[in-house]
């Protein structure tokens, strides 16, 4: 088991990842399909209970499954994507409830908290939040062009296909990495928020990916600081400081 | 011949069970300027992306071998809020395809792009300032045909012109070969050399001159058209 200073590196690298790929996810109009993805890790974490697993390994399996589903929708234009994504998660939901039968799991499974961090997942957290940094920044001229026009990203020779798949696994693996201290529910409001609020505050993609992952950072420290003083748990005070960032950015008037 | 650049035989498009282009064929040499006109939903996109492999098709396109094509849509549905300027499209592109500072100047100067275009964002450009950043997008990687789907759609009269001029400049400076979308009869006869004439089916292909009669643009558009005049100055 190791001390809080793991939790808080490991919630730092969580959050800069959560940063970096939220800044894309809200340009590419995603945000709402990829918070949806955080929720069907809770049948994941149900299976991990039941099966006495590491809850990260069944929330890994179940959000890939997610993501290829997401993946496999977007492919298709038809208006019937967005009640499909309705009804995963919300069955999503009833199921993990269903699968985990103790109240405190589930809370734990839906609000996060740290509790015992072994070493496994300390080592999995930080490698997968450095791998999404990393490989977004490989990823970025690509994902711009493909922001700007799908069908000139593919006039230029990219595999606009693969570039999806590649871009929703990645945003699984953030919330993978966010579910320890955030919880199924609020993995994906890191990536949301902050992002949001990054926006509102910059004009150019360098400054708003920079802001949006500073802000999500600032997030963390905060909310470390304010829940050991006042003794609260951890995920949902981070969220209601990325919130509150987000409130203070719209005082800014946009030009 | 040697400098056949593009062939198109018994080309065929459909969209599950409706036929969108049939049975189109056509050939290019090096340094034609092909006019795709026929009225709307008459298949020019789809015959353009087609040509791009964007879609699906029955039948040959066979282009010359090594021979790099530079597409500007014309619509982009991109979001206007995007923070994203030409200049980081440009350098995105340049990066992907591993391209030189050079090749990115070369882009900008021909597309005639000024310091300040490059660094406005995307959603903050006039219509004619948009139109000329994707011809520069186009244009980087240096291609041999370009091809273009009603590239001023979307701009006023002046801008219009200068959009054409700008095709026809690059045209004569870097002998590139143009296929060009357009609703614009009196560009096809100013610029074109050769026309093809679409409603689902291939109704007319040749020289402007000699392609498009009254006959042929009556049963393209069904109706008459005011160019007619048009033709008959070109005739005399």
């Amino acid at each position: 088991m190791l001390n809080e200073t793991y939790s808080f590196i490991l919630a730092i690298s969580a959050a800069a990842a959560a940063g970096v790929i939220g800044s894309f996810a809200l340009m590419k109009r995603t945000v709402l399909a990829g918070d949806v993805m955080s929720h069907i890790a809770i049948p994941g974490l149900g299976l991990a209970v039941i099966w006495s697993i590491n809850p990260l390994i069944g929330g890994g399996f179940t959000l890939l499954i997610g993501c290829l589903i997401i993946w496999h929708l977007e492919k298709k234009t038809e208006l019937s994507t967005e009640a499909t994504i309705g009804v995963i998660f919300a069955s999503s939901v009833a199921l993990g409830a269903l699968l985990i039968n103790s109240t405190e799991e589930l809370i734990d499974a839906l609000f996060g908290g740290f509790g015992n961090l072994p070493t496994s997942e300390f080592v999995f957290g930080l490698a997968a939040s450095l791998f999404v940094i990393i490989a977004v920044w490989m990823l970025r001229n690509k994902l711009i062009i493909g922001l700007f026009s799908p069908e000139l990203a593919s006039a230029t020779g990219i595999n606009v296909n693969r570039l999806n798949l590649w871009f929703l696994l990645l945003f699984g693996l953030t919330i993978l990495s966010g579910l320890r201290f955030l919880g199924a529910l609020l993995a994906g409001s890191l990536i949301i928020i902050p992002a949001a609020a990054a926006r509102q505050l910059t004009h150019t993609i360098g400054a708003f990916i920079a802001t949006s992952a500073t802000l999500s950072i600032l997030s963390v420290i905060f909310g470390f600081l304010i829940s050991r003083a006042y003794n609260l748990e951890l995920g949902p005070i981070v969220v209601v400081i990325s919130a509150a960032f987000f409130a203070l950015s719209l005082l800014k008037k946009k030009k | 011949m040697a400098d056949k650049i593009l062939e198109v035989k018994n080309l065929s498009v459909k969209f599950e069970d409706t036929v969108v282009l049939e049975n189109i064929n056509f050939s290019l040499e090096k340094g034609d300027n092909l006019s795709i006109i026929g009225p709307n939903g008459s298949g020019k996109t789809v015959l353009l992306r087609a040509l791009l492999s964007m879609v699906n098709h029955d039948g040959a396109i066979e282009w010359a071998h090594g021979i790099r094509l530079g597409y500007v849509p014309q619509k982009i549905d991109a979001d206007r809020h995007l923070p994203i300027t030409i200049q980081n499209l440009l350098s995105a592109k340049g990066k992907v395809l591993k391209l030189l500072k050079s090749d990115m100047h070369i882009a900008i100067k021909s597309a005639r792009l000024t310091e300040k275009m490059l660094s406005t964002p995307i959603g903050h450009l006039s219509g004619g300032q948009f139109q000329r950043a994707l011809i520069a997008f186009a244009l980087l990687g240096k291609p041999d045909i370009l091809l273009l789907d009603e590239p001023t759609a979307s701009i006023d009269a002046p801008g219009e012109e200068q959009v054409y001029e700008l095709i026809h400049k690059l045209q004569d400076a870097h002998g590139i070969t143009v296929i060009l979308v357009s609703h614009d009869l009196s560009f096809v006869y100013r610029y074109a050399t050769k026309v093809l004439c679409l409603n689902k089916t291939s109704v007319c292909f040749g020289s402007p001159e000699l392609a498009l009669n009254t006959e042929v643009l009556e049963k393209l558009y069904g109706g008459p058209r005011k160019y007619y005049h048009h033709l008959h100055e070109q005739g005399s």
